[in-house]
């Protein structure tokens, strides 16, 4: 890979407040879908994303895995303000956005990759053109445009000689995400959402591009938001894990404290469900039953008791709260983490 | 990171996706009939006064509707003795300006419509969307000869009228297409990064959205022929003496009678471009379908 | 399926208002004062007054659609200058004949073109669907009123089998269905059928195809079932389809039947639009196009839903 640089891109968005201002924050972040039933029927609403707060530090890695449908890739759509939220507050490094910082410029400072690495190029345009689309838009003229776009292709290791000019259908879906990538980083973001990016990939190439990214990483300071169901990628590349269940946070912590010691029966069951190769990873915690319950209509109290084996009386009337479990950032909304909550297997104050 | 592998793609043809349907268009034998057809007709009528042909305007009261044959008269000639080559040769001047200039038009006004529906959508949307069901709920050849009865005769006034015909049908289908790939995740990742509604209609949504919507206009040209041709026929289009296949067709109706078969030519000519439309776009169509 | 049609009618109220507001427009989109059309040349200044307030051209666009779609609910849609018959009267005369017309063509179109269409989707890519489609197309692409005359000159002028134009041997209006008025109805029946024809033919070619490639029909064949059973099979599921597209191409046919009865004088909406129009009859343009589209939007609710009602899978909206 060339160690010159020649290329200038755009310069990054300032730093504001060092290190210990967290580069994300968002609170409250709510989203609700109207459905309409039937000819008169009701409005009802789905609550795809429902009151989610977290902080992501400078140069994290943090993680969020779920079932499908459980409001992850809402999430990610919503941090990218492609999609209005119904409350909430985000963020971006102290500044908030529309007021300290214009959505175009966020725009620059955090970038985003989407699952299907065919269906985010657009297949009339090279891939060059794709690449050089972003910077072209913030001012950069064509041809600075394409030699950056050809400078990043080689970063993500792309020849940019053989691939500059070719079209998404001719190139395989790994090569397709590597230049998804090097369009997110030509804007020369600070925070890059990754949702689902690796998970149509097949397993050797998810690897690579595991690797690539992690590269990419420490070479440009990111900061990546990874979202993902496959809990053993979380496990490799997150530092930490946020578990989001039926649109609700449910557990968050560091990942070798969640994963070590998960405190909501649902994470044990997606951590019992994981394909592990260690015989002595097994879990006496029974499988997932069941299919999530509809979103349109979740269940009272907190969401995950129709399936959950410990569920008793309070946890059918009241919602849990997120609490802390110990020092270092492991939470839990779960009545057998919450100290008199009622249930049995609370822990004594 | 630099393994082989990664850095195996197909073979050398990177090749644009309108380059790959040209490609495909020209081996269609069916197609490429129907274009030299058209450029035959679109090319004597653009240059008939340099092809030796007879005044198509001097008619003499001897030699009415003489048969198709007859020495120096190859297609016979019509009610008033003007020559019928020469008629329908410079017919296809005006012929194919009304019957294909509501086309463009309509492409031109309906794309852009059917593309801000699509990719606004909302209360936008509906005000277009609604706006245009209105139009359609009238069959083509009633609303066109309702406005152009209206507005009275004249050619203006007939192209105006198909345009308007015409907007509503190329709305839906590019309303329609739009809102297909402006779900798609490319658009959003326009839209992530920074670029406003203008910059991603023209960059990336009218790329995707403008073949489909040519395929329609193309079968939407042979609709038109017919239509504006028609108009003509019925007094709405072309004034005599012009020179135009539909008027052509009226007034050579009192001449059925004497001679048939020369009162019967301005009608091939229209047949003729307008199944070379239909064609080409069914050609078109599957040259697009590139999966296949 | 009540509900679907409920919808669906409340749906439609306000494109009928819209077409109403279309028509309504069409004569103020006239050059010149709509007045004058109604106007004797030498009428005095009170008269013109007169006028005016007597068809409300003095009140404001809004009021005058008010009162004008109150009007034609009620069933007045004003009298024809020409003859001084109400509208109303002289459109649903013409009309009958027009529908008599349409529904001829709609036997011949709809029959050649399921026979075309099954044929050719059943012998697919051979040279049977290749004349078969050849057909259909050049049916969606011939200029009909031309058609209509070659038909005249062949079977009128050469071989003088069949009458040129009109419909029926006296003259006088009254249509019946016997040989002395059939022989009128032929050729611009046939005239009128080879749109539908064409339109017809392409779509029961394309499911006949669709059909032939499920599952059920290898099962039916591996089954043991006679071919001429499988064709009845594709039948049965293409004719739902394939009539619901001869509906909608009723409605094109009586709305835009004005060129064929023009080359026909056959005496039906068509050539009272064209008379209309030549003797700028404002009330009467209007009124017929008025009450030719509200044929064309209520016949496409009722394919609409009748559509629904057999295919329970259609629910738009």
């Amino acid at each position: 890979m060339s160690e010159a640089s020649p290329v200038t891109g755009l310069a990054p968005i300032e730093d504001m407040g060092g290190k210990a201002q967290p580069l994300l924050r968002v609170d409250g972040l709510t989203k609700h879908f109207p459905v309409r039933g039937g000819l008169f029927g009701a409005r009802k609403t789905v609550r795809a994303v429902d009151d989610v707060s977290f902080n992501i530090g400078k140069g994290e890695t943090v993680g969020i895995v779920g079932e499908s449908g459980c409001g992850k890739s809402t999430t990610a759509r919503l941090l990218m303000h492609l999609m209005d939220r119904d409350a909430g507050e985000i963020i971006f490094d102290g500044r908030q956005v529309g007021h300290e910082i214009s959505l175009r410029e966020l725009r620059r400072g955090m970038q985003m990759v989407f699952q299907d690495s065919y269906a985010s190029l657009n297949p009339r345009l090279t891939i060059e053109e794709s690449i050089a689309f972003g910077p072209k838009v913030h001012g950069m003229a064509d041809g600075a445009a394409r030699a950056l776009a050809r400078e990043l292709l080689g970063k993500v290791g792309l020849r940019p000689e053989t691939f500059a000019n070719r079209y998404p259908h001719e190139i395989s879906g790994g090569q397709r995400q590597r230049v998804n990538i090097a369009r997110a980083l030509a804007l020369s973001p600070r925070l890059v959402i990754l949702d689902e990016a690796v998970s149509a990939l097949d397993k050797s190439v998810e690897a690579q591009v595991l690797n690539l990214l992690m590269d990419l990483k420490r070479e440009f300071g990111l900061t990546y938001l990874f979202i993902s169901h496959d809990l053993n990628v979380i496990n490799y590349i997150s530092d930490r894990v946020l578990v989001m269940y039926l649109g609700e946070v449910v557990e968050l912590g560091p990942v070798e404290q969640v994963w070590a010691k998960p405190a909501h029966p649902y994470t044990r069951a997606l951590l019992a469900a994981m394909p592990s190769s260690d015989p002595d990873r097994r879990t006496e915690v029974p499988p997932l039953s069941g299919d999530p319950p509809n979103p349109i209509d979740p269940p009272a109290g907190c969401r995950f008791h129709t399936r959950c084996p410990f569920a008793e009386a309070p946890c059918s009337n009241v919602a849990p709260r997120l609490t802390e479990l110990d020092t270092m950032g492991h939470q839990a909304a779960c009545h057998m983490a919450i100290p008199r909550s009622g249930h049995s297997r609370a822990p004594a104050a | 990171m630099n393994d082989s592998a990664l850095q195996a793609a197909p073979p050398a043809n990177a090749r644009g996706y309108w380059a790959t349907v040209g490609r495909r268009i020209v081996r269609d034998k069916v197609s490429m009939v129907c274009v030299a057809i058209l450029l035959l007709i679109f090319l004597s009528a653009l240059l008939a006064p340099y092809l030796h042909l007879a005044d198509p305007y001097q008619g003499s009261m001897i030699r009415r509707l003489r048969h198709i044959g007859t020495p120096n008269y190859p297609l016979g000639t019509d009610e008033l003795g003007r020559d019928m080559l020469a008629r329908l040769i410079y017919g296809g001047r005006l012929s194919l300006l009304i019957g294909i200039s509501p086309v463009i038009l309509a492409f031109s006004i309906g794309t852009m419509l059917g593309l801000i529906a699509g990719y606004v959508g909302g209360w936008v949307n509906t005000a277009i969307m609604r706006t245009i069901d209105v139009f359609y709920a009238f069959p083509s050849v009633l609303l066109a000869i309702a406005i152009s009865g209206a507005l009275g005769a004249g050619i203006t006034n007939s192209i105006v009228s198909l345009t308007i015909v015409f907007v509503p049908q190329i709305t839906r289908v590019a309303e329609s297409v739009t809102t297909g790939v402006r779900n798609r995740d490319f658009v959003e990742a326009a839209r992530a990064s920074g670029a406003n509604a203008f910059t991603i209609m023209r960059a990336h949504m009218l790329g995707n959205v403008l073949g489909p919507i040519f395929v329609y206009a193309t079968g939407l040209i042979s609709v038109s022929m017919i239509l504006a041709a028609g108009l003509s026929f019925l007094g709405l289009g072309t004034k005599p003496p012009e020179p135009e296949w539909g008027l052509m067709l009226n007034t050579l109706r009192t001449a059925i009678y004497v001679n048939p078969w020369v009162a019967a030519l301005p009608g091939v000519m229209i047949f003729a471009v307008s199944i070379c439309f239909n064609l080409l776009s069914d050609g078109l169509r599957s040259a697009m379908d590139i999966r296949s | 399926m009540l509900s679907y049609a409920a919808r669906r009618m409340v749906y439609a109220i306000p494109i009928i208002i819209g077409v109403a507001l279309v028509c309504f427009m069409l004569v103020h989109i006239t050059p010149g004062d709509p007045l004058v059309a109604v106007l004797p040349a030498d009428a005095s200044q009170e008269l013109a007054q007169q006028l005016r307030t007597a068809y409300g051209f003095d009140k404001p666009l809004p009021v005058q659609f008010g009162l004008w779609l109150w009007r034609a609910v009620n069933g007045d849609l004003g009298s024809s200058i020409a003859t001084g018959r109400p509208v109303l009267a002289e459109v649903l005369r013409a009309v009958s004949n027009t529908v008599t017309l349409a529904i001829a063509a709609a036997i011949i179109g709809f029959s050649l073109g399921l026979f075309f269409g099954l044929v050719a989707g059943y012998f697919r890519d051979t040279w049977i669907d290749k004349i078969a489609t050849s057909i259909a197309i050049a049916g969606v692409s011939v200029p009909h009123y031309w058609l209509g005359m070659v038909l005249v000159i062949i079977f009128s002028v050469e071989l003088n089998w069949l009458p040129a134009v009109g419909a029926g041997p006296s003259g006088s209006g009254a249509w019946a269905w016997d040989w002395a008025h059939i022989r009128f109805l032929i050729l611009p029946a046939i005239t009128t059928s080879v749109i539908p024809m064409g339109i017809i033919t392409r779509t029961v070619r394309a499911l006949t195809g669709d059909i032939l490639s499920q599952d059920f029909v290898e099962a039916l064949r591996a089954k043991g079932l006679r071919e001429t059973q499988v064709f009845r099979h594709v039948l049965k599921n293409a004719a739902p389809t394939a009539l619901a597209v001869m509906g909608l191409q009723l409605g094109y046919m009586l709305g835009g039947s004005i060129l064929i009865e023009t080359v026909f004088s056959w005496p039906g909406s068509g050539l009272l639009l064209n008379s209309a129009i030549f003797q700028r009859d404002l009330p009467l343009l209007q009124g017929t196009i008025l009450v030719l589209a509200m044929f064309f939007v209520i016949l496409n609710l009722v394919v609409d839903i009748a559509q629904a009602a057999i295919d329970p899978r259609i629910k738009r909206g």
